[in-house]
């Protein structure tokens, strides 16, 4: 159904974005790898196939909007916006020095290609679904892909956002769920499971779709689904591995927010290359 | 047409902007008739959006909105505005210096019956400490209308605090306003009352039943924030004291404002404010104003207070 050259790119685009966030973090820093790796096939997906925009014409208001309501993991972003030409892939390494226009969270002043702030969890697809709401008021047909976590869900704004974008029929606004399992102290299931999500958002009347988050074909076929308007608002339930794509993170908590040293920084690099 | 009740001010002044600028967008949580934002509903239902009972997400949708180039007015009660929706405000709109405002309704002591869960003692403070953010407290319905029209000229977050009562206008149509602007309502040389909100009007009462004793000189502070403190200092040359009055805690709002802004002053600076507690349940706002020992005696006593120091 998709041409496998686009497959095999987009599979590649994920694979630089890992490395990215690798090369961004250095060594001897905590940076969100687990949540960075557990996303990066879907944003490569976004950022270098679906989303409309354009790096030249930041601000065209027809462009699609992406928001990081994980915003914890921001160098995956940063690594897709700089992959893109928002800004030097270079720039990266000064990822939350002082000096730095890249911060530890998403900041809408001072990084080109961010929509809007978000860190503090639970707030992204109510911030989209104002965005989706804008876009219908002006007659655009843009659309708004917001990035949610599984832990995330433990949030209480995210369902007040979800009754309401049912409400505005927000036909336009697609919400991904991130299911790694895991959560900063442990598996979610053992510290506070939000239970069985794809009815929870069945149940605010949304249309929901469970895909592998790292098979790129399920990705790209799950938010084509994404564009048929039935006046619902569509989220993508993504099962994922916290920490794919390096051995030594795959499933360990302690990587939700971890530090690299120089050997496992030169390790990381290996398996990315 | 002169109003005097803030919230038919609020709502009637936004219909009125709503004519004209059709990127203004006003959002309610299931209170759009208490703050009036109904009255724009029923002008422009395609641009008022009920969000239901769910103030949080309310005000993250008005920052999603901000960013298409929307100017959303976000109703609700202060308590509400400021303190459920809190962290959504910081988040978001003031870091991101989103084209946000935000009405305080029934703000103050001003929903006297609803009793302590309603009534803000606290909101001014909260928006205050919060970088980015404008802060409004309009004297009365007159200047409630100029400060909304400022307000959707002015681009970045805002917090409007408004009454919920009917009381006679203390300031003129006619008198401009501009967003950080204090105006001078009567000259005088002793003693300096800085006043906000209603309480201006006992300000007003309180220095005339001291004329003759003490020459006091009202100033009115709509804009707590940003305040010019070179303006302030100005203000005070020559006076022995100063007096602040406000329908919200001593703590963080108008009086801390004026404070920090004399800090290196040697002048002494007496609040009139609740004193750090919680309000009751009252019939009528006079019981819970006085409650609050909020009255123009207070307000007289306190710049006596100012003149026995000398």
């Amino acid at each position: 159904m998709y041409n496998e050259k686009l497959v095999a790119d987009l599979e590649d685009k994920a694979r630089k974005l890992r490395r990215n966030v690798i090369v961004s973090m250095g060594v001897g820093f905590a940076g969100h790898i687990g949540g960075s790796f557990s996303s990066a096939d879907m944003v490569a997906a976004l950022y270098f196939h679906k989303l409309r925009h354009d790096p030249e014409n930041k601000k065209m208001a027809e462009r699609d909007r992406f928001l990081l309501s994980k915003g914890h993991v921001a160098i995956l972003q940063y690594s897709a916006l700089a992959e893109a030409g928002y800004f030097p892939v270079e720039d990266l390494v000064n990822t939350k020095r002082i000096d730095s226009y890249l911060q530890g969270h998403p900041d809408v002043l001072k990084t080109p290609g961010i929509e809007a702030g978000t860190g503090s969890l639970g707030q992204g697809l109510s911030i989209g679904l104002g965005m989706a709401m804008g876009l219908k008021m002006d007659g655009l047909d843009s659309k708004v892909y917001v990035l949610m976590g599984d832990g995330e869900q433990q949030e209480g704004q995210i369902w007040e956002a979800a009754m309401a974008a049912t409400v505005y029929n927000t036909d336009n606004l697609v919400g991904i769920v991130d299911c790694n399992k895991l959560q900063a102290t442990g598996p979610i299931c053992e510290r506070f499971d939000a239970g069985d999500i794809r009815h929870k958002w069945e149940s605010f009347g949304w249309n929901t779709i469970e895909i592998n988050g790292h098979d790129m074909k399920e990705i790209l076929w799950a938010l084509d689904e994404t564009d048929k308007r039935n006046g619902k608002p569509t989220v993508i339930i993504m099962n994922t591995v916290k920490g794919k794509g390096l051995s030594f993170a795959e499933n360990v908590v302690s990587y939700h927010n971890g530090m690299l040293s120089k050997e496992n920084y030169d390790k990381a690099m290996a398996e990315l290359s | 047409m002169e109003y005097t009740n803030q919230r038919e001010a609020y709502g009637s002044t936004l219909v009125e902007l709503g004519k004209v600028n059709r990127n203004i967008v006003i959002l309610d949580a299931d209170l759009g008739g208490s703050t009036r934002g109904k009255l724009f509903e029923e002008n422009f239902p395609d641009r008022h959006v009920e969000m239901g009972i769910a103030e949080a997400n309310m005000t993250s949708v008005a920052a999603g909105l901000a960013q298409t180039g929307k100017i959303p007015f976000v109703n609700t009660f202060a308590v509400f505005a400021s303190g459920r929706a809190y962290d959504q405000i910081r988040q978001t709109i003031a870091i991101g210096k989103l084209n946000v405002k935000i009405c305080g309704s029934s703000a103050g002591v001003s929903d006297f019956g609803d009793g302590s869960t309603h009534q803000s003692v606290e909101d001014v403070a909260i928006m205050r400490a919060i970088p980015n953010m404008t802060v409004l407290c309009p004297a009365d319905a007159n200047e409630t209308v100029k400060a909304v029209r400022a307000l959707a000229e002015y681009d970045g977050p805002c917090y409007i605090r408004l009454n919920r009562n009917d009381y006679p206008n203390v300031t003129s149509p006619d008198e401009p306003f501009q967003i950080g602007v204090p105006s001078i309502l009567k000259e005088g040389s002793d003693v300096v009352l800085f006043a906000t909100g209603y309480m201006l009007t006992l300000a007003m009462e309180a220095a005339s039943k001291l004329e003759g004793r003490v020459s006091v000189k009202v100033v009115n502070i709509s804009t707590i924030k940003p305040l010019d403190q070179v303006r302030i200092k100005e203000l005070v040359k020559g006076a022995k004291g100063v007096v602040t009055a406000e329908e919200h805690s001593i703590v963080g709002g108008l009086g801390s404002a004026i404070a920090e802004a004399l800090r290196l002053e040697r002048m002494p600076v007496e609040f009139v404010g609740i004193q750090d507690c919680f309000g009751r349940s009252a019939h009528s706002y006079g019981d819970i104003l006085k409650y609050q020992n909020l009255t123009t005696e207070r307000v007289v006593e306190a710049i006596e207070t100012i003149v026995s120091l000398q």
